[in-house]
């Protein structure tokens, strides 16, 4: 049976082809956004949300505002860093050969932790000055300086060793998570209720302007990522094995260190701390359809950002008027879900 | 043609390879034997740029330390001691991964011919972790048979790298792979193939390459370097070459016609 090509060639390579899955998944962030932009405590209900968008129904004022200044920001931003926070889970799993792995691993997320800490803690006068961007800008600054900080110590004469990276990432995550420990200790009580809304994750402040500033960030490690498939793939058999078939390793491993600092950062610095969705999104997908990461990070971005943006909808609607932080519901969802697939593997020896 | 001049290897502290002096020609199949720890692995892993030593080790012309790997990818395909595959991947997209990485990616069949030639037309679809030692080995092998899959290219000869290709297989399957390299390097290719099998050896290598200590003890065709001192000299046991035992069943596959 040989490989009929049926598609043109701008369609093949590295891109998401429209298969039945790929579609599945387009329909399911289509649904999720619909229903996300017609929830919520003030109400522009379902039946209008379209055709307000599609421009056929006029919203008054305070209708328009709801839609356009808030609900669409949030949900923009639910899908962004849903996607990011797949697509850098797919990225580290490949990069440690490994399907376990998560940003969090390797300490990406207690840097970023630490930084948006900082902000609250310390930022006092500050956080006047810089307004509501400075937490995310401390947090992304943190991810990104213990992505550098241990690429420096992991790569030695040019190559970078991805067990040092992972086992110094861990060291790094406790020394950051413990610096975060000493300023909750000094923290005050209004600073510990901010602190612990943050790290629990939450969609609410979701504005155009903190979407301008991350936005060109993930979208461009989406763009990446997919590039990033063939040599990930290789990497699956080894560094060795991977350049003795063409693989250029050293670039693919670098690239995907800084696409996974770049997304999860920026994710962090949106939205908190998110668990989960970095690791169940890619796993689910690879048990539905094959470990290929081509095909598994443009679809991870597709499913992770439907999930985080569902997620959003229940975080909003279960004890509306109010909203629990969205990572409670991630890991309320998310936690049974890995639970299973680690039982799963021990179960066949895998582990 | 494959050249190696004055090959030393520091691994740590150990030296693993001693001013080694190494040559293959497209269109024979060159064993390179030796006892465990003799740096046969090492100085594959030098021709294949593996452990990058420049200006030591040339393919084709190309010094292959400063070579890109996309573009020695198309000219050799290497098939190490053994593989662990981190994710489920299939059979199939083992192979087309090979396939893909080669100068004829994208033609048709060469994927399923490459399956065929090793008997595993039937499991293409199986994950590989659930096939068995001796069928992931034979699988890689159709991976490094797909990327390069004609023994002759635009530039030149292409090079198959074995690294003891028949340690997994039964005996039908060790004859079959020998047969294969032997037909690849007839067809114009080059083989290099590190083996422990001597008679396997002695049946389809045309130069052998004996190594011991990180050294080059002996070299030539197999009939020459096969002889009772060179042996004993390399490995370090009694041996006799030539010499039928008059006790207990014994089974040469060079009893039967190759």
């Amino acid at each position: 049976m040989a490989d009929v090509p049926v598609l043109p060639d701008a369609l093949r390579g590295p891109w998401l082809r429209p298969d039945g899955l790929t579609l599945a998944l387009v329909a399911l962030v289509a649904g999720v956004s619909v229903l996300s932009l017609g929830s919520g405590a003030a109400g522009v209900p379902l039946s209008r949300v379209l055709p307000a968008l599609a421009g056929i129904e006029a919203l008054d004022r305070r209708d328009a505002v709801i839609l356009w200044d808030i609900r669409l920001p949030r949900l923009a931003m639910g899908l962004l860093v849903g996607a990011a926070l797949a697509v850098a889970g797919g990225l580290m799993q490949g990069l440690f050969r490994n399907p376990l792995a998560d940003p969090g691993l390797v300490g990406v997320g207690a840097g970023a932790g630490l930084g948006a800490v900082l902000t609250i803690v310390l930022g006092g006068s500050l956080g006047a000055w810089a307004g509501p961007a400075l937490v995310p800008m401390a947090a992304f600054a943190g991810g990104w300086a213990v992505t550098m900080l241990l690429a420096r110590i992991a790569t030695r004469a040019g190559r970078t060793s991805v067990a040092t990276l992972l086992l110094a990432g861990i060291a790094i995550g406790a020394l950051a998570g413990a610096a975060t420990g000493v300023l909750v200790f000094l923290a005050d009580d209004t600073q510990l209720r901010d602190l612990t809304f943050w790290s629990m994750g939450s969609l609410a402040g979701a504005s155009w302007v903190k979407l301008a500033a991350a936005a060109p960030l993930i979208l461009a490690v989406l763009a990446l990522a997919p590039r990033l498939g063939r040599g990930l793939d290789a990497l699956a058999l080894g560094e060795a094995a991977a350049q003795h078939m063409g693989v250029p390793v050293e670039r693919t491993k670098r690239l995907a260190i800084l696409a996974t600092a770049a997304a999860a950062g920026a994710a962090v610095a949106l939205s908190g701390g998110i668990a989960f969705v970095g690791i169940v999104v890619p796993h689910l997908l690879r048990l539905a359809s094959g470990p290929g990461h081509r095909m598994l990070l443009p679809r991870a971005a597709l499913l992770g950002g439907a999930l985080l943006a569902a997620a959003d909808i229940v975080a909003r609607g279960i004890v509306a008027p109010a909203e629990l932080p969205i990572g409670v519901v991630t890991a309320v969802l998310g936690a049974p879900v890995f639970l299973w697939i680690l039982l799963r593997r021990a179960g066949t020896g895998a582990i | 043609m494959l050249e190696a001049k004055g090959i030393t290897l520091r691994l740590g502290r150990a030296e693993v390879l001693r001013g080694v002096d190494f040559f293959a020609r497209a269109g024979d199949v060159t064993a390179i034997a030796g006892p465990n720890g003799s740096g046969k692995t090492s100085l594959m892993r030098v021709l294949t740029g593996e452990a990058p030593l420049p200006g030591r080790a040339r393919l084709n012309g190309l010094d292959v330390a400063r070579t890109a790997p996309g573009r020695l990818a198309g000219l050799r395909a290497v098939l190490p001691q053994a593989v662990q595959v981190a994710f489920p991947f299939t059979l199939r997209e083992i192979v087309a991964m090979g396939h893909e990485a080669g100068e004829a990616a994208g033609q048709g069949g060469v994927v399923e011919a490459a399956l065929a030639a090793v008997d595993l037309a039937d499991k293409a679809h199986r994950p590989l972790p659930e096939l068995s030692g001796g069928e992931q080995s034979r699988g890689h092998l159709a991976r490094a048979l797909a990327q390069v899959w004609e023994p002759v290219g635009p530039s030149g000869p292409r090079w198959l790298f074995l690294d003891e290709p028949v340690a997994a297989l039964d005996i039908a399957h060790q004859l079959q792979v020998m047969r294969r390299a032997r037909a690849f390097a007839d067809a114009g290719g080059g083989v290099v193939a590190v083996m422990h099998d001597l008679n396997l050896t002695a049946m389809f290598a045309d130069r052998l390459v004996l190594m011991a200590g990180g050294r080059v003890l002996a070299e030539g065709a197999p009939a020459d370097v096969l002889r009772d001192e060179v042996l004993e000299a390399t490995y370090g046991c009694r041996l006799r070459a030539n010499a039928v035992p008059s006790f207990g069943p014994w089974v040469l596959p060079q009893a039967v016609a190759v």
